[in-house]
């Protein structure tokens, strides 16, 4: 259904422990487009966007089988976990900037990946706070710590400091759950934006998110995916009933 | 109804007498505090003026027999084994708390944990007996086969001695400051595709520095209080050294070896000596008490 997809995640199996959070995915992520996963808690869409950039390798006893490849190459293979994670920026459910100034917050990866130079450090920190739409409400105040944004400004920072490492996918972790209508409708319309240029995954609770920005939209239950599809269709003619019981509002 | 009347009056008459134990309980600290250093000022402080404030500190000769009380050497001896030991401490201390916060197997743990614990619980003489028997003579054959001379005792001998004494300090406080930082900063910095060490020094340890400077100041404050384990292994001699593989004495040591047969202006001065010590540690405490200001702010 998907053509050239940018990540194709193929049989994947994922235990904690003894207990198995994701039970066969099969899933092709769309390039140049926004992915919602949707679903109730504890359902895996957290768990399968961490192992995209394989976050879960922090996480202690937790064990993958499967494959999934990034332009057709595995990323549990001989590709280097750091330059994975370059490649596949990710942003969390809260905030987290470094407690140092915005400028090194957003330096933070480029220099971790080599680039020392101030001039080049600089375009970099401008372009991605102007891609995030902070440049203008930060321009001032870069050497002062990120610690005094607000949250929402906060979030829109760790959207420029993912973007710094040059990434072509960005994976959201409900991205927006933690902020106010007015600061979760920026990053909204700053997602759709950057969609030009990325690949975007976002996990979200709110289904009215998802038909507002995304593209493509996953339904996941018990560590399944039940249903994948065109957003629109998902919403409006739902294949699955189980779909259909937890779009409007049945479950969950 | 009296009954119970006279029941809540008693109960309330119990709670007001442990409330004063506690208080007062509390009031023999601070009192305990309050006396020491009334009486270390009220002994010290009349000799000091009368040897001269700045003859007092800044004089090289310490000649008790001929009324010459300068204790500049011993002020510098205590700063050389100070600074020595958190050059040998404070590294190896905050890599050991960075391993056991960061790295450290779960089977491991705990022995280490406990052998970081016992460190603490050793007492100073015993550090001092090891630092006889084993660091002086290293340091002598060191010193002399690189031609520095020196008999063992020396700055070097007390500076790994306390550089070992402080190390509990250091990885304990280090150790539970670097587990204070909240997970997602290092998460953050693994997103970005930081190497695990990378995310330690760049993001980790700059988040956990108050504790970790704390660490090192309370560790300043054990070096420069300690006073068994340096006599033993310091040689002892009052004088300005810049090589490092002669002797010195510390203030601590100073106080000690004399006291027993100190007299008059003699003693007096050690009791200057103390106050001087003293001054150094409340300096050293304020320090403290700011830095953690700091961290609540």
């Amino acid at each position: 259904m998907i053509e050239n997809p940018i990540i194709t995640i193929k049989d994947l199996d994922l235990y904690y422990n003894d207990f198995k959070a994701l039970k066969n995915i099969n899933l092709d992520i769309a390039k140049n487009k926004i992915t919602a996963f949707i679903g109730p808690s504890g359902c895996g869409k957290s768990t399968l966007l961490k192992s995209i950039n394989r976050m879960n390798d922090l996480v202690d006893g937790c064990k993958i089988e499967g494959e999934i490849a990034l332009e057709n190459e595995n990323i549990f293979g001989k590709m280097d976990v750091n330059i994975l994670r370059k490649r596949v920026g990710m942003v969390f459910q809260k905030a987290n900037p470094f407690p140092m100034s915005i400028y090194d917050n957003i330096a933070y990866g480029p220099r971790t990946h080599g680039i020392k130079k101030k001039a080049a450090l600089d375009e970099i920190v401008e372009d991605c706070l102007r891609r995030a739409a902070l440049w203008e409400d930060s321009k001032d105040r870069l050497k002062r710590s990120a610690l005094g944004l607000s949250g929402g400004q906060q979030q829109r920072l760790c959207i420029a400091r993912a973007l710094a490492t040059k990434p072509e996918v960005l994976l959201m972790d409900e991205p927006t759950s933690a902020l106010d209508p007015i600061s979760t409708g920026r990053i909204e319309e700053l997602v759709r934006e950057l969609k030009k240029d990325y690949t975007i995954i976002i996990v979200t609770h709110n289904m009215q998110q998802a038909v507002r920005i995304s593209d493509n939209t996953a339904f996941f239950l018990l560590g399944e995916v039940v249903e994948y599809n065109d957003t629109q269709k998902i919403f409006s003619i739902p294949a699955d009933k189980r779909t259909e019981d937890y779009i409007t509002g049945r479950f969950g | 109804m009296e009954r119970s009347n006279r029941l809540v009056k008693a109960s309330q008459l119990k709670e007001r007498l442990m409330q004063a134990v506690f208080f007062l309980s509390a009031c023999i600290s601070i009192a305990a505090v309050g006396i020491i250093c009334f009486f270390i000022f009220a002994n010290g402080l009349p000799a000091i003026k009368k040897i001269g404030i700045l003859q007092f500190l800044t004089g090289t000769l310490w000649r008790p027999g001929n009324d010459i009380y300068g204790i500049l050497p011993m002020i510098v001896g205590s700063l050389y084994v100070t600074v020595g030991a958190l050059l040998f401490g404070v590294p190896i201390g905050l890599l050991t708390a960075v391993f056991m916060a960061m790295y450290c197997p779960k089977s491991i743990y705990r022995p280490l944990k406990s052998a970081v614990e016992l460190l603490a619980g050793i007492p100073s003489v015993v550090y001092g007996f090891f630092g006889l028997v084993v660091l002086v003579p290293l340091v002598r054959n060191i010193g002399r086969s690189l031609g520095f001379g020196g008999n063992g005792s020396s700055i070097l001998t007390a500076s790994l001695l306390l550089g070992i004494m402080i190390l509990p300090t250091i990885i304990g406080v280090s150790e539970s400051a670097l587990r204070a930082v909240p997970s997602h900063y290092f998460e953050g910095a693994q997103a970005l595709g930081a190497t695990k060490e990378s995310a330690i020094f760049s993001v980790l340890i700059p988040a956990a520095k108050s504790g970790i400077v704390t660490s090192v100041v309370l560790g300043i404050g054990r070096a420069i209080g300690e006073t068994m384990a340096v006599i033993m292994v310091v040689g002892n001699q009052a004088r300005l050294t810049g090589n490092i593989f002669k002797g010195v004495r510390t203030l601590t040591a100073n106080i000690v070896l004399e006291m027993g047969y100190a007299t008059d202006l003699h003693r007096e001065a050690l009791i200057g000596t103390g106050v001087v010590l003293f001054v150094f540690i409340l300096i050293i405490n304020i320090c403290v008490s700011l830095l953690k200001k700091g961290e609540h702010r």
